[in-house]
């Protein structure tokens, strides 16, 4: 089970969690003026990546709070956490 | 290709077991082929023998970044089963396992096909109302299904428990009796065996770091860590590495890859005579010949190619187990593994050209390939050999997701990952 460093609450266990995929997928402001393809790509494309990923996290059963980690996914370590809004670090 | 059977055997034995050859070769890569196939799993090494075999292409490459059946092709529950929702998913299966039924004649090697019956379990009125529509939805696209009570699911596997007392009592059953398992290390063997002797060229430790297209933007060579090989085909069967392949060629996936684990308890007598399943409580489980208990978890939340899965997630499977079979507490889990498995906003695979001339993609297993390993080779060697897709294939494309036409498997699937 991973510890994942909220940036409210310091390291807690994954089980406190729930995983809200990768990171930085701005919803597109005006989604009427997009064509099928630019719509599919921001639904469903994603980076998929080997080794640092930006994802979003939940802390569901504690602060309740989302934010953004930065974690190896070859090795599971998590390098960094900062708050939604903030500038990735 | 030394054919096998009885008589080889005796002649073998009786000459103290010197003569047997060796399965395939291990050919240094060659300047140029006709088509390069990336990743030697299963699915890979099936198109290959196709390609071969019903195409005319001999001069085919394999390459395997690893060695064969160190993916998931030797990672899985080798679990086999077509009874799927849609007419697209039973077509695709089900052409699976008639290709299962005949493989260990077509291949001349013993896969270990046995047709000893997939049980789904239902635990709730929902799970009932649910697999009795797949079983109805299976009978009227010609795939076999049956609905069981639960003392006739008891019957078909002695050691269930059905206690009404259960947290989650069984209410019922669907059983697919053409459905079963096979020997997963030798179907990447017989494949393999079967493939070279047609003279395709299996490269193992040979990963590819790079796509070259040319001016046209069709594909051109690839580049490995052994070279730099021509070919105008490129076929990228990689499983969970799939995004990483096909960013070479400056494309990106519908995928997201996970672990998914399995896990296997010491070996006992023949004690289960089937495989069960239950997506409810989700356990699935079956014994290898070896006497071992298979047991698949789910997958983790995240993505990840750690290879390796978390602890609660097996944990919660074995409560499940436990549960529904109350004699298996004691035994001890011998190994426990992670494959790294890639999965479609659907959960349904991709076989199908991609906008890159010469380049086709076969991935978006998700958590149920290897039941699919001989259709799947067959399909795409077809869609490489032909540059189009044979009609069974042909809803599996890349661009269903643009088009909005999913093959939407993934709340109807038989297990829910």
């Amino acid at each position: 089970m991973l510890l994942i460093p909220c940036p409210y609450c310091g390291l807690r266990p994954e089980l406190e969690f729930s995983y809200g995929g990768e990171a930085g997928i701005a919803r597109p402001a005006d989604p009427s003026a997009l064509d099928d393809a630019a719509w599919a790509d921001f639904l469903y494309q994603r980076k998929n990546p080997r080794g640092p990923h930006d994802e979003r996290w939940r802390h569901t059963h504690g602060c309740g709070r989302f934010f953004n980690a930065r974690r190896n996914t070859v090795t599971d370590m998590f390098v960094a956490s900062w708050k939604a809004g903030e500038v990735a670090p | 290709m030394q054919h096998f059977s009885a008589l080889a055997l005796a002649r073998n034995a009786l000459t103290g077991h010197v003569g047997w050859q060796k399965q395939w070769r291990s050919p240094d890569p060659q300047p140029a082929y006709d088509a390069v196939i990336v990743g030697g799993g299963g699915h890979g090494l099936a198109a290959a023998y196709h390609m071969a075999r019903d195409h005319g292409m001999n001069r085919i490459a394999v390459l395997e970044k690893g060695w064969l059946g160190g993916g998931n092709t030797g990672r899985n529950t080798t679990i086999i089963r077509s009874n799927y929702l849609f007419q697209e998913s039973s077509s695709l299966y089900d052409h699976a396992v008639k290709l299962w039924e005949k493989l260990s004649q077509t291949l001349n090697y013993n896969v270990m096909f046995s047709q000893r019956g997939v049980m789904m379990l239902a635990h709730t009125v929902h799970d009932v109302q649910v697999f009795q529509r797949h079983v109805h939805a299976n009978r009227l696209n010609g795939v076999d299904n049956e609905w069981l009570s639960a003392e006739q699911a008891k019957d078909f596997c002695p050691p269930l428990r059905i206690s009404p007392g259960m947290r989650y009592p069984v209410l019922g059953a669907a059983l697919q009796r053409r459905a079963g398992t096979a020997r997963h290390d030798a179907v990447a063997w017989g494949y393999a065996r079967a493939a070279d002797a047609m003279g395709v060229d299996i490269i193992q430790n040979c990963a590819v770091t790079g796509i070259v297209r040319n001016r046209q933007g069709a594909v051109e060579a690839v580049e490995t860590t052994r070279g730099l090989i021509r070919t105008p085909k490129v076929g990228v069967s990689a499983a969970g590495s799939t995004s990483l392949v096909m960013a070479m060629a400056g494309l990106r996936m519908p995928l997201e890859s996970y672990p998914l684990q399995a896990l296997v308890s010491e070996p006992v007598k023949p004690i289960f005579p089937c495989v069960v399943m239950s997506n409810t409580i989700h356990a699935y489980i079956s014994q290898s010949d070896k006497g071992e208990m298979v047991i698949g978890a789910g997958t983790d939340a995240y993505i990840s190619y750690s290879q390796r899965g978390a602890l609660h997630v097996s944990t919660h499977t074995l409560e499940a187990i436990c549960e529904l079979f109350p004699d298996f507490r004691r035994l001890r889990m011998l190994r426990n593994w992670g494959g790294i498995v890639d999965v479609t906003p659907d959960r349904s695979p991709i076989i199908a050209k991609t906008s890159v001339p010469g380049l086709y993609v076969n991935c978006g297993w998700g958590t149920g390939g290897f039941k699919a390993t001989p259709g799947s080779g067959h399909l795409f060697a077809w869609t490489i050999a032909k540059d189009e897709p044979h009609p069974i294939n042909a809803p599996f494309t890349i661009e269903r997701f643009r088009d909005g036409v999913m093959i939407d498997e993934a709340a109807a699937a038989a297990v829910a990952h």
